[in-house]
């Protein structure tokens, strides 16, 4: 029993649908109801506010040019009101290692964070389906036992599989996965990935009809048709909201940047790059506005444009928790 | 655009790697003999997840364990370490500080995002609302640093403030203030940076479980003359009592684990430290990789209880299926 039946999934937004939820109260009733609901609204409108200024000043400033943003606050644009593309330009320009260069670690995070995603998603779901469907002894205890590895802190791991990296996993004098590539990144990603990525996917393939697999079954299908053919195409609402998630999270993501990647312009993600910029030249407004929005401009988009997979995910994992 | 093509480059070959292995299993998986398909199959979609999960996540934290017994040098100390934490001034500040985070974030973030779930119900406008305050949730935590350390930003006395909190206290005839600088309030002034993110998490869980309350249950309350804070009190919060205990738990899960907030912001700094900054420190900076190893430690037998009761939520949840 989860805390919404999923057919509640979709009335997140119910505007959506223009559900009217039972049926009309008497006038006194609704007069009433629309008094208090203002209040409501109100107070709403104000922890709304609240909410938005910081990253609205944030961007309003990355417009403004340099003398500006040092000289006075950024709500003076309301009656000052000067223009410039610069800032975007200085950050994203290929220069020295002055420069921010952020041209170079964006791309560095879309190189870390599409397989990191798609190895995570593709390992998870395997994994999910044998525990959803497979017939084993032990599969609850160590069903639980994955489940509960969420718990240990990526920092109970960082020490340890650094070493791994560089002086274990090694073919004579060459590391598998070499220092200074995106490949120890992908695998550390994919490993911390793992826990969350089988416990949501399975909560969502173990409620695929049972009948279905069955079915298949009968027909003479394997474990491996039955998944490719059955369960990921089923599974692809669930799929693409923790997908969704995980691209985020890595995206987003610092400690593990900072323990794999080396911190070179060939490696390392925008976020370091962002709080590097932050530590050495912290009073550098211009850059560091600018900076900012380019490093959330893709989680933006993504969480505008696929809002609602985002919202679906969020329930699958925090209600059936 | 060599840069990038390079890059690319890379994505693609570990892409095509990653495959030809998937492929590898899948092939060996449906070529088993008869007598012996089922475990393999079951062994298949399983070993990659285990194997990842057991070299990358339950051997290191083993070995994490050990190491928190040891000295820089590698050599065994016994509880040395955890004296250490206990007993010095500076780790006690850490641990003051996550005790106060943990407090704080998920009571405030929780009670904040319910509030306005319940405000936002069945409001004009209600969809664009809801974005405004869960857009936090896809900014990164270094992001938000930025936007953040903006907000506070510091001039002198005789300059214009360019950050919105201390213009907002000059307005009101106060000098302005160093808010990252000033132990021990600057510990609040993180704080609320971590509630601005996850009070959005908070409100889309709790509204969408709002929005699950049958219709009926809430037309009964009101035809029985309840009134808003009795609905409230006596409808909404018991009905949507799971949902709640799971954003509590998670943000509190996530509040114990912050890190990048903490980094990015002060690094630690004046008397700001939490237990999982200290741990990179301690382990990457300082050279105590045991210290860093104890505090890792500590950190994952604060998060024990909570997962513990979540998973035994789960499981009763299975029972009751």
């Amino acid at each position: 029993m989860s805390a919404i039946p999923a057919e509640n999934t979709n009335k997140v937004f119910p505007e959506l649908q223009d559900i009217e939820p039972g049926e009309r109260p008497p006038i006194q009733r609704r007069v009433r109801q629309r008094l208090t609901s203002r209040g409501a609204t109100a107070a709403a409108v104000i922890i709304a506010v609240i909410w938005t200024i910081p990253t609205f000043g944030l961007f309003v400033s990355s417009f403004r040019p340099e003398d500006n943003i040092k000289g006075n606050g950024w709500w003076n644009v309301f009656t000052d009101w000067q223009f410039t593309l610069a800032n975007y330009e200085d950050v994203l320009a290929p220069g020295g290692s002055q420069s921010p260069n952020l041209g170079s670690y964006f791309v560095n995070s879309l190189a870390i964070v599409i397989p990191g995603t798609i190895f995570t998603l593709v390992i998870g779901a395997m994994a999910a389906y044998m525990f959803a469907w497979g017939k084993f002894r032990g599969k609850d205890g160590l069903f639980i036992f994955v489940f509960a590895l969420q718990i240990v802190p990526l920092q109970m791991a960082l020490i340890p599989l650094l070493q791994l990296f560089t002086q274990v996993l090694k073919i004579g004098d060459m590391q598998l996965f070499p220092s200074g590539t995106y490949a120890q990144l992908w695998v550390a990603h994919t490993i911390f990935g793992l826990p969350l990525a089988i416990f949501l996917l399975h909560n969502f393939i173990a409620e695929i009809p049972g009948e279905v697999i069955e079915a298949a079954r009968v027909d003479g299908a394997g474990h491996s048709t039955i998944f490719w053919r059955i369960i990921i195409p089923l599974a692809t609402p669930a799929l693409a909201s923790f997908g969704i998630f995980q691209f985020l999270w890595l995206w987003n993501d610092l400690l593990v940047a900072l323990v794999f990647s080396g911190g070179g312009a060939d490696v390392a993600p925008i976020t370091q790059r962002l709080a590097e910029l932050q530590g050495s030249r912290g009073g550098e407004w211009q850059r560091l506005t600018a900076g900012a929005f380019v490093s959330i401009l893709i989680p933006l988009a993504v969480f505008f444009g696929l809002q609602r997979y985002f919202v679906r995910g969020l329930l699958a994992g925090g209600l059936k928790g | 655009m060599e840069d990038i093509a390079e890059k690319g480059l890379q994505v693609v070959v570990a892409l095509a790697i990653f495959a030809a292995i998937i492929g590898v299993i899948m092939l060996i998986v449906d070529r088993a003999p008869k007598s012996a398909r089922e475990k393999v199959q079951i062994a298949g979609f399983l070993a990659p997840a285990l194997v990842l999960l057991a070299v990358g996540l339950v051997y290191p934290a083993l070995q994490t364990t050990y190491l928190s017994f040891t000295n820089a040098a590698g050599e065994f100390i016994g509880l040395d370490n955890f004296v250490w934490m206990f007993t010095q001034p500076e780790a006690l500040i850490t641990l003051r500080n996550t005790v106060i985070w943990v407090v704080l974030v998920p009571l405030l973030a929780s009670s904040i995002g319910l509030a306005y779930a319940v405000f936002i119900d069945k409001a004009r406008g209600e969809k664009a609302l809801k974005a405004l305050v869960f857009m936090p949730m896809a900014i990164s935590f270094v992001g938000a640093g930025v936007i953040w350390r903006f907000v506070y930003a510091y001039k002198g006395e005789e300059a214009d403030q360019i950050g919105l909190v201390n213009q907002i206290l000059v307005w009101f005839g106060q000098t302005p203030k160093q808010f990252l600088l000033d132990a021990p309030e600057n510990t609040f002034f993180l704080i609320a940076v971590m509630i601005w993110i996850q009070t959005g998490f908070a409100m889309v869980v709790l509204s969408a479980a709002i929005k699950g309350i049958p219709t009926e249950i809430v037309e009964a309350a009101r035809l029985d003359g309840a009134s808003a804070w009795q609905q409230f009190r006596n409808v909404t919060i018991p009905t949507i009592r799971g949902s709640l205990i799971v954003v509590v738990t998670t943000i509190t899960i996530g509040t114990l684990k912050v890190f990048d907030i903490v980094r990015t912001m002060t690094a630690g700094q004046y008397e700001t430290s939490v237990v999982a900054n200290e741990m990179y420190t301690q382990a990457f900076r300082a050279g105590e990789p045991g210290r860093g190893a104890a505090l890792a430690l500590v950190l994952f037998l604060m998060v024990l209880p909570v997962v513990v009761y979540n998973a035994r939520l789960l499981r009763q949840q299975k029972e009751i299926r």
